[in-house]
């Protein structure tokens, strides 16, 4: 199978279109950087570029769709711009080009209003619902996306939660940073269960989907380890693999929630070179329960995570060791 | 006429309408009007418009030809809303291809949005009514009525004045009877009080807000609404204020004869009947329930504890009804079908059951020891009492009984402490046949409270504190106290007799003809550990089965030495002619039992067994430094121990092995429902623990089946479900289900609860399905793993709570664990909370240390290892974790709720 990869220059993106080719696929890249993955053809450009992405698309047989606008800041506009207009110009090139599969990578943010999720199952993406500019674009992308699933352009959607592992920089690398420079507190007590998701089985899990998309399109599936822990032990097991103290001072949930919220607004009004330290977002993300019901995505896509969270961890150690 | 006492905006005329849409639950499509011409009386020829649900249209588009015809008949203030659920479920259940019930709810005339007639109408006329609107639709059989309170007393006078159509009986919380002797209840009284009536009822909402204020949990406010919704004004409200106009306070009223006559006919309705009850009814009390009972002996009958009047808002009475007609069902197809003769039970030899005072009268004459009481309530030293005084003391008391009008099948409470005169009340009851009560003080006043009202005694006998607590809370039943109290304490307790006047009223008198073995005996208290106490009732064969198992077992018989400090098995010593000692104990209180105490009560009367409570046994244990040389002598003439009523520890029981070092130490297993189910001895727990095969994911070895009981499992499904056919396979999971002479014979007035413990057995055979989960080995031993509502359904499989928290517990720094599941069913993670050494001053999320070393051992996925100062417990055994509480709070904690003490 040809397939293109978007976004292959991200974390998650490369190791996606690593997998692909592991597969035996002949795989395209696009994105504006080069992604250094091993064996696939690079494309430079952006997603926003609808002549850019028609010749990205010419000639494959399915698409991964991973590139997007993550961030946990920035101008509403740009979210809009690269993760829906970007979504939009992809799907209608696709159809154009008579791709018969696309898988479009989204996050269980799509679905979720802030409450804990305690074992249920991947819900309807709802912008209305979603918390902050990256899941309420992502969600509306997910529905342009499904709303384009037909007989002729097989779509399904994968939400993997929380992708971590060696070479991070967007989550393990900040937690690690701010651990080291005592700036990272635990939100309430700590113990809010969370399922993670292991960089590798992430990757695995996309494939699947690739594998199956003529079976199973038209649904969402969240992706994760199906291990969930307390988020204390998370980032107490993240920081001993990156050998720095853990958070030993914690901050209620509700004043993070609060001042998430403040910072968030001022950011958006004095924007900063770095990202907020702190988001309405990310203190919900951080003190109430998040996992899944994982059954029908292990049934559907045929796949089970190849590495456990503990192995993850050691990977994630060896990987900070060989620094 | 009772118009005269309401207001003139009572007699307003209206036509009948459809409900406004959009009233939660209800669907527009049930809803139907039908002009109906009065029979009989002043109005005779009269057309009045009926506005009734009926789900009939429905049924005919799905194509289903209705089993029968359900007749639903609401209360006052209500509306055929009352009876959404029902129609609703019923015609799901016809289109998932179940039987197809037809649903007629009515609004009757003068409520809800069928006509308002202008005119009063009395109970009569309101069958009358009803009858004109059953022959003007053409209702044909198979008919049951549904009727809730007065519309429960018109749905009965309906069902009486048709036998040709009825083929069953169903109700909510309604009175057919007022007795003379009694008041009527008290918010009625107020209602009908002199300027109350037309205010309380017409001219403002009183009596509709109260009784939607009866909803436990509260309605929501929709529902409320829902309710209202036809008596917005004072000039709809008429018929609430003639309805409660009508009820015939004294028999001058207009309507007495007819309730009369509907009640008494209820004696010789013969077809199948259902009451589903709520017991917190400030209207209609158990004693309604009691008295419907008593007309109707046959009848199922559900108490939901906790619901109350508005019943059909509280609790799922729908299903319940539903399941109750498709019972039904099965009896129609059963009748056509010749029944398969029930093959006998190999195992059961035929007994020639001997009643359970045989041994007063053999040994009537005898006088060697029958009982000691190490601490009498008179206070002085030991008493003794020969067979000879205890055989004529029941027989006295017995007689006495029957003399003040104890009859058998009567009801009798007992809330006497162990002692000689608990013996001997009890067998006098026994002899009688009079069905004792019998609830631990162990629950708990509310919860004895609660017991005692469910049970509806007839008569309690008591001692001062007993008598105290039912005067103080309304207990009913006349009152019989053990000793004679001063005239001002009997007046101010209600206490009718004590036991001397009863010994002295049947000293000479004959006895009635004696119970049959088929005869109920007595009703027991669960401990309410698992939820609400449940009333376990038995027959004298049953009880006679019980004793026989403990003879078999444990070689008690007559002349034998027992020391009975544990409740239900102590009681039985007069019946297996043993010598039985009550040692000085707090009996509310099984952990004050010392070591010393034990000792006394052994050399007493050379006892060669021991019946004591684990929390008792502990307790010996503790206290055994402060034994004498001669105490330890003589407990060591034990030949044998049993701690019952709760699982004991290999080390627990070790302990008090060393103890009785000429005792085989037994611990058995068993319930309410069925006292001695399997037994094993210490040498059998040490065996077991060296055999990992044996025992599968974990559990306590509780060893073999006893003699004439049969263990089976019904295996579980993903979902924790116990689906599986009963089986003796090793090594599969499921809910234990026993059979055995002397299990229960059913539950008192909890036919769902009846019904959910017999599911899926042989019919004909007495089977238990005891709510347990667990496995039999290869050798036939069963292993307890925990509760079926404490199975844990993660994606990976079903996961028992106890060989998890075995296994924790074993590590050196924990002390106790409970296994809990938190998350959507099916899809659970497995979470841990631990006591440890030493104990947690506060609660936290265990050290990575600890957290790690529980997930070595606990055999399956830990999402989370929890730190508690004190697991809760009940307070019965003080030992039992009440893991569903708990899973309910680290749900709390593991979804970033505070970290309070669970």
């Amino acid at each position: 199978m040809r397939v293109l990869v978007t976004g292959a220059s991200g974390f998650l993106g490369r190791a996606v279109a690593a997998a692909i080719v592991a597969a035996g696929h002949e795989v395209r890249c696009l994105q504006r950087r080069p992604s250094g993955v091993t064996g696939a053809t690079d494309v430079l450009g952006t997603i926003t570029d609808p002549a850019g992405v028609a010749e990205a698309v010419a000639g494959v047989d399915a698409v991964v769709h991973l590139a997007a606008k993550v961030s946990l800041a920035g101008s509403p506009a740009d979210f809009e711009t690269v993760n829906v207009g970007g979504t939009r110009t992809l799907l209608a090139a696709a159809r154009a080009a008579g791709v018969g599969r696309l898988v479009f990578v989204s996050s269980p943010s799509v679905a979720h209003s802030g409450a804990s999720i305690t074992g249920s199952d991947a819900e309807p993406a709802d912008p209305a619902r979603a918390r902050g500019d990256y899941a309420r674009t992502k969600a509306a992308a997910e529905l342009l996306a499904l709303a384009a699933d037909s007989a002729e352009l097989r779509v399904v959607a994968v939400r993997p939660h929380l992708v971590w592992g060696p070479g991070d920089t967007q989550l393990i690398a900040r937690i690690v940073e701010r651990a080291r420079a005592g700036r990272l507190p635990l939100l309430g007590h700590g113990a809010a269960l969370i399922d993670t998701t292991y960089i590798d089985n992430a990757a695995s899990a996309i494939e699947a989907a690739l594998e199956r998309v003529d079976a199973v399109h038209g649904n969402s599936y969240v992706i994760t380890n199906g291990e969930p822990r307390p988020v204390a032990e998370l980032l107490a097991g993240i920081c001993a693999a990156a050998g720095v103290a853990a958070p030993a001072w914690s901050v209620p949930a509700s004043v993070a929630r609060t001042a998430g919220s403040v910072i968030e607004a001022a950011w958006r009004v004095f924007p900063g070179q770095d990202e907020p330290p702190m988001t309405r977002f990310l203190a919900e993300q951080l003190s109430t329960a998040h996992w899944f019901d994982q059954r029908r995505t292990r049934a559907d896509l045929h796949w089970t995570p190849a590495a456990t969270l503990d192995e993850g961890l050691e990977r994630l150690a060896a990987h900070y060791r060989s620094l | 006429m009772v118009s005269y006492r309401l207001p003139r905006v009572a007699t307003a005329l209206a036509p009948a309408s459809l409900p406004p849409s959009g009233l939660p639950g209800l669907d527009p499509a049930w809803s139907r009007i039908v002009d109906v011409v009065e029979t009989g009386g002043l109005a005779d020829g009269a057309t009045h418009a009926w506005h009734l649900l009926d789900n009939g249209e429905q049924l005919a588009a799905l194509g289903v030809e209705p089993v029968g015809t359900v007749l639903c008949v609401h209360g006052n203030p209500t509306w055929s809303y009352l009876w959404r659920d029902l129609v609703a479920q019923a015609t799901a259940a016809a289109a998932a291809g179940q039987p197809a019930w037809r649903v007629i709810a009515v609004d009757q005339l003068d409520m809800g949005f069928s006509e308002r007639t202008g005119v009063a109408r009395p109970l009569a006329r309101r069958v009358r009514d009803l009858d004109d609107l059953t022959r003007t639709l053409g209702l044909s059989g198979p008919v049951l009525t549904f009727g809730h309170d007065w519309g429960g007393v018109v749905s009965l006078g309906w069902a009486v004045d048709h036998p040709e159509l009825l083929a069953g009986v169903l109700l909510l919380n309604t009175a057919i009877h007022q007795s003379e002797t009694e008041p009527i209840p008290a918010p009625l009284r107020l209602a009908l009080a002199r300027g109350m009536l037309s205010t309380g009822t017409v001219l403002t909402t009183a009596f509709l807000d109260t009784t939607l204020a009866l909803g436990h949990p509260a309605l929501p406010t929709a529902v409320k609404n829902g309710y209202r919704a036809p008596y917005r004004s004072m000039a709809r409200r008429g018929g609430i204020g003639g309805f409660v106009a009508d009820i015939p306070v004294d028999a001058e009223h207009d309507s007495h004869a007819e309730l009369d006559r509907i009640a008494e006919s209820l004696r010789s309705l013969s077809v199948p009947t259902l009451m589903l009850w709520g017991p917190r009814d400030p209207i209609f009390s158990d004693r309604y329930l009691d008295d419907l009972i008593d007309r109707i002996p046959h009848a199922d009958v559900h108490r939901f504890e906790g619901a109350g009047h508005l019943l059909a808002e509280d609790v799922d009475y729908a299903g319940a009804a539903l399941t109750w007609l498709s019972g039904l069902d099965k009896l129609d197809q059963r009748s056509v079908e010749p029944v398969a003769l029930v093959e006998p039970v190999a195992l059961v030899e035929p007994v020639e059951t001997q009643p359970l005072w045989h041994y007063l009268d053999e040994l009537h004459d005898s006088d060697e020891t029958a009982l000691v009481d190490m601490a009498p309530s008179s206070g002085d030293g030991p008493r003794v009492v020969s067979w000879r005084l205890l055989s004529r003391r029941v027989r006295e008391i017995a007689a006495g009984l029957h003399q003040i009008g104890v009859q058998k099948g009567d009801r009798v409470s007992l809330l006497v402490p162990p002692s000689a005169d608990l013996t001997a009340v009890l067998y006098a009851c026994i002899r009688l046949g009079a069905i004792v009560v019998v609830a631990d003080a162990g629950l708990g006043l509310p919860g004895l409270t609660r017991a005692v009202r469910g049970a509806r005694p007839d008569h309690i006998i008591g001692a001062l504190p007993g008598l105290m607590a039912a005067s103080a809370l309304g207990w009913p039943g006349q009152k019989i106290s053990t000793n004679r109290l001063p005239f001002a304490s009997r007046k101010a307790l209600g206490v009718s007799y004590a036991l001397a006047d009863l010994i002295s009223l049947g000293r000479d008198e004959e006895l009635p003809e004696p119970p049959l073995p088929t005869d109920v005996a007595a009703v027991l208290f669960t401990s309410g550990s698992t939820g609400p106490a449940k009333g376990v009732v038995y027959t004298h064969g049953q009880l006679a089965a019980v004793s026989r198992a403990l003879h078999n077992q444990y070689g008690v018989g007559r002349g034998t030495g027992l020391v009975a400090g544990f409740a239900p098995f102590a009681l039985l010593g007069p019946a297996l002619g043993a010598r039985s000692v009550t040692p000085d104990m707090d009996v509310t209180a099984p952990k004050t039992l010392t070591a010393t105490a034990v000792a006394a009560a052994v050399s007493a009367i050379d006892a060669t067994v021991v019946f004591l409570s684990p929390a008792a046994l502990a307790n010996v244990v503790r206290t055994q430094g402060a034994l004498s040389p001669a105490d330890r002598a003589a407990l060591a003439g034990v030949k044998s121990f049993l701690s019952a009523g709760a699982p004991v520890s290999e080390p627990l029981l070790a302990s008090a092995a060393a103890l009785m070092p000429g005792a085989s130490a037994h611990t058995p297993y068993g319930m309410t429902e069925g006292l001695l189910m399997t037994d094993i001895t210490l040498d059998g727990i040490r065996e077991a623990a060296l055999d990992d095969v044996a025992r599968g994911p974990g559990g306590v070895c509780v060893g073999r089946a006893a003699a004439t009981t049969r263990v089976r499992i019904s295996a579980l499904d993903e979902n924790g479900r116990a689906v599986g056919e009963l089986s003796e396979a090793a090594g599969v999971t499921g809910e234990i289900v026993v059979s055995a002479p002397h299990v229960k014979d059913h539950y008192d007035r909890l036919w769902l609860t009846d019904l959910a413990a017999t599911r899926q057995v042989t019919p004909g055979e007495r089977w238990h399905r005891t709510g347990d989960v667990g496995h039999l080995d290869a050798a036939g031993r069963l292993w307890v793993e925990g509760r079926m509502p404490h199975v844990i359904t993660t994606a990976a499989g079903v996961v028992t709570p106890v060989g998890a928290e075995l296994a924790v517990s074993a590590l050196a720094q924990v002390s106790r664990a409970a296994a809990v599941g938190v998350g959507a069913a099916g899809t659970q993670q497995v979470v841990l909370v631990v006591e440890t050494i030493p104990a947690a001053t506060r609660v936290s999320l265990a050290e990575p240390d600890l957290a790690e070393d529980v997930r070595m051992v606990a055999g399956h996925p830990v999402a989370a290892v929890l730190v508690v100062p004190h697991l809760p417990t009940d307070i019965r055994h003080n030992s039992k974790i009440d893991r569903t509480r708990l899973a309910g709070w680290a749900h709390g904690i593991l979804t970033g709720a505070r970290l309070t003490q669970p």
